[in-house]
């Protein structure tokens, strides 16, 4: 429907530094096309808040272009761009009630008091808070507090929503259930929502698209699954959930398949993902989950592992082995009900298929 | 709750749960108290006895009947609206009374006590004082006709009169510019009226110190939170360096800068903005005060807004804006409501300390700046009259409290922070 418009948000060659010395955004290219919920993954001072900042205005990029469909918005001040924001700590008026917040973005666009009160009933009741207008913000729990900062960034039907780790100050429980709350809303109103995350599994579960950065780059943008499935670089192999680390040297280039001889010998087929040539430093990179105890012959890589510590976690069974000289290889077994037979100080066969196992550029 | 009621809680000893844990704790409540008896013992002794004393002091009235007692008996059958003089009588018991004073020589004590009621006691007492020894036995009206012709005027019997009980309402009713006449309560001529003016003027001046210090002040600790911690703290070290100073040299410095052949004026005359001629006065009057005080007063109101916007956190301006509101509305409608607290606290606190304050407006006030706290020391240390002195403090204390206490009301106290 909007996609012959151009993208909701642009950024072209931005780049952003406070001190003059240091870059904290270094030459970020991102397009966000409309309805997309796209989330900034990373480390904290990986740079993905100061990118939310300069689109939200509040900060000016050193140099480069924003652009919001279309409009370069380098000049435009944060009360002209229209941009609902939801802040870390909600930032919900304390002197105000929920009501009087919620109403707040449309006395300032000089709307109509009936149109107002009908706006806010509508906005508090998509957020099941229908009875809480009277209230003050610190008489709500943190997880009301939360529906009303959506609310609040979203009672003025703005294109374009920001959430700035918006769950961070939430219990588990609460933040899971935010989660899908907030993926409701997205998919019910359509709108373009650019959110900002450290915790990996929010921007898993919420995200049409994550774009993981580290050091002031994006290190991979694409889908979560393929974020999971297809890492493109040891850093976003290792942020994006539990990873094990093989540290060897390419000896043998095959089409996109690689051969890797590992510190103490053992020789392992990978899939080539980001190494170039044979003599190559690299690190394998291979999910807990995708090892296999007793393998059939016909597995593509087949070693030999001791079990030095086993933890049973319900669901799953964490095994921590020592594996080619690696003592921190974990394997996760899933729990079938079977009688247990690992023992700590047994020395096991595994084995895993060569495209679990990716050959990526090497930690230092 | 009523059934539970019915057995009391016990320990596994038998012995009551509540008289168990009384006893836990009063160890710990008498060590408590142990460790702020000090201070409580400093508090009540330079601060709640003067305080006592002082509203005690206000009222007290016994040196009349102390000094003649014979003499307040006699008096009290007397009718001082019957526009006759006392009856023989009371000049014996008065020439009794004044031979024991004299022999004490409270006479004069006494003379200027009701000398603050009616001028000329003082030397009418002082005067008799020398005679009343060489009376003779008969009757004494004729004789003290004869030392001072004052003794038959009716005025001088009435005020004896009017200050025999052993309290009064005089020094308060002085303190209002009232005075107590044959007549009931009057007011005092108009040339005679000081400090209502006094007190009038006081409360206004502290209202314009407080409002200037809060204009200059706003915007300093506005800035001052603003800013990162390392800017900020080497700023704040300006605001409280005139703490370090001493008020008398900051006051002092104020008058080389503000008289009239002073820095400003010859800068001002320099620049041709003021004519030579008529230089401005600046100094020895209400500007004077103002300015010296609001300067030394501004910490007072700058500490507390700062330590309140301190806690106002970035993101609620930054919200507002996101939510479409300009920097005006987003800091009046967002930002200042949240920093009244501070504006309160500080706002009471330089009041407080304004209504109250006596060395600036001495030394820079002159006589159109000067202060109600003045004219208190005025009657403590001068005039020595310290009953007028404790009632005008009185009144101050009790003005300070009724505004504290409609300041509660209005704003309410708990919203005020101090940081």
């Amino acid at each position: 429907m909007a996609d012959n418009r151009g993208a909701a948000v642009r950024y072209e060659n931005v780049q952003k530094s406070y001190d003059g010395e240091t870059l904290v955004v270094k030459n970020l290219n991102l397009d966000i096309p409309p309805g997309e919920f796209l989330t900034m993954l990373g480390p904290s001072g990986s740079g993905k808040t100061t990118c939310l900042m300069m689109l939200a205005g509040f900060e000016p990029a050193t140099h480069g272009e924003i652009f919001l469909n279309d409009r370069p918005i380098n000049n435009v001040p944060p009360h002209k761009r229209g941009i609902g924001m939801v802040f870390q700590n909600y930032a919900l008026f304390p002197h105000m009630s929920v009501a009087e917040n919620l109403a707040f973005p449309l006395q300032v666009r000089k709307m109509g008091k009936a149109e107002q009160q009908e706006k806010v009933k509508r906005a508090l009741e998509m957020v099941e808070l229908g009875d809480f207008g009277n209230r003050r913000p610190a008489q709500l729990s943190g997880g009301q507090q939360q529906r009303v900062a959506v609310a609040r960034a979203l009672v003025f039907d703005p294109e374009l929503v920001l959430m700035d780790e918006p769950l961070g100050a939430l219990d588990k429980q609460l933040r899971e259930q935010m989660q899908y709350e907030i993926k409701h809303i997205h998919e019910n109103l359509g709108v373009t929502v650019v959110y900002v995350t450290h915790d990996q599994t929010e921007a898993l579960t919420m995200s049409d698209r994550v774009a993981v950065f580290n050091d002031g780059i994006i290190q991979q943008l694409s889908t979560p699954d393929s974020l999971y499935e297809d890492p493109q670089n040891s850093f976003v192999a290792q942020f994006i959930g539990e990873n094990n680390k093989l540290d060897g040297k390419v000896v043998e280039v095959n089409g996109s398949q690689c051969l890797v001889e590992l510190g103490d010998g053992t020789r392992l087929k990978a899939d080539k993902v980001n190494v170039s040539g044979v003599g190559d430093k690299t690190t394998l990179s291979l999910r807990p989950e995708r090892v296999e105890f007793d393998p059939s012959d016909q597995m593509d890589n087949l070693v030999k592992g001791r079990i030095e510590e086993l933890i049973y976690l319900g669901d799953h069974i964490r095994v921590r082995m020592n594996v080619a000289g690696n003592d921190e290889f974990v394997v996760k077994v899933r729990n079938r009900g079977e009688k247990r037979k690992l023992e700590t100080g047994d020395i096991v066969p595994i084995g895993w298929s060569l495209n679990d196992c990716k050959a990526l550029d090497a930690v230092a | 709750m009523s059934e539970a009621s019915d057995t009391v809680l016990t320990t596994q000893d038998g012995r009551p749960l509540k008289a168990s844990l009384r006893k836990a704790l009063r160890r710990e409540k008498l060590r408590a108290f142990l460790l702020i008896a000090p201070l409580l013992l400093f508090v009540i002794v330079t601060f709640v006895l003067p305080i006592a004393d002082m509203l005690l002091r206000s009222v007290e009235n016994s040196i009349v009947e102390e000094t003649l007692p014979k003499t307040v008996q006699a008096l009290a059958s007397w009718d001082p609206t019957s526009g006759k003089l006392p009856d023989e009588a009371v000049f014996a018991a008065l020439a009794a009374d004044l031979k024991v004073a004299v022999k004490e020589k409270t006479h004069t004590r006494l003379g200027s006590r009701l000398n603050y009621e009616q001028t000329g006691m003082s030397s009418l007492f002082r005067k008799t004082g020398r005679h009343v020894k060489k009376m003779k036995e008969g009757p004494y009206k004729e004789q003290f006709l004869e030392v001072d012709k004052d003794w038959g005027d009716l005025d001088v019997w009435q005020t004896l009169k009017r200050f025999s009980p052993p309290y009064t309402a005089g020094y308060y009713l002085a303190a209002v510019d009232a005075q107590q006449t044959p007549d009931g309560i009057q007011m005092k001529p108009e040339d005679q009226r000081v400090y209502l003016l006094l007190f009038g003027r006081t409360l206004f001046l502290s209202i314009v110190i407080t409002v200037s210090c809060l204009v200059l002040g706003y915007p300093i600790a506005f800035i001052l939170a603003a800013l990162p911690l390392r800017t900020s703290n080497l700023l704040m070290i300006l605001v409280l360096l005139p703490f370090w100073t001493s008020l008398l040299v900051r006051t002092s410095a104020w008058k080389v800068l503000l008289q009239q052949q002073g820095v400003i004026n010859d800068f001002l005359v320099w620049i041709g903005v003021v004519s030579n001629t008529d230089r401005l006065v600046m100094i020895n009057n209400q500007t004077g005060t103002i300015i010296a005080m609001t300067h030394i007063l501004l910490p007072f109101m700058i500490l507390p807004l700062y330590s309140v916007m301190k806690t106002i956190s970035p993101s609620y301006v930054r919200a507002a804006k996101s939510l479409g509101a300009t920097d005006w509305t987003a800091f009046w409608r967002v930002y200042f409501p949240q920093s009244v607290p501070g504006i309160g606290a500080g706002a009471v606190l330089v009041f407080i300390l304004a209504i109250g304050y006596y060395i600036t407006p001495e030394l820079v006030g002159g006589t159109s700046g000067i202060f109600i706290s003045n004219r208190i020391a005025y009657h403590i240390s001068s005039s020595l009259n310290w009953g007028l002195g404790a009632a005008l403090g009185t009144m101050l204390l009790a003005a300070v409290l009724i505004l504290f206490i409609v300041y509660d009301k209005i704003v309410g106290i708990d919203n005020v922070k101090l940081g």
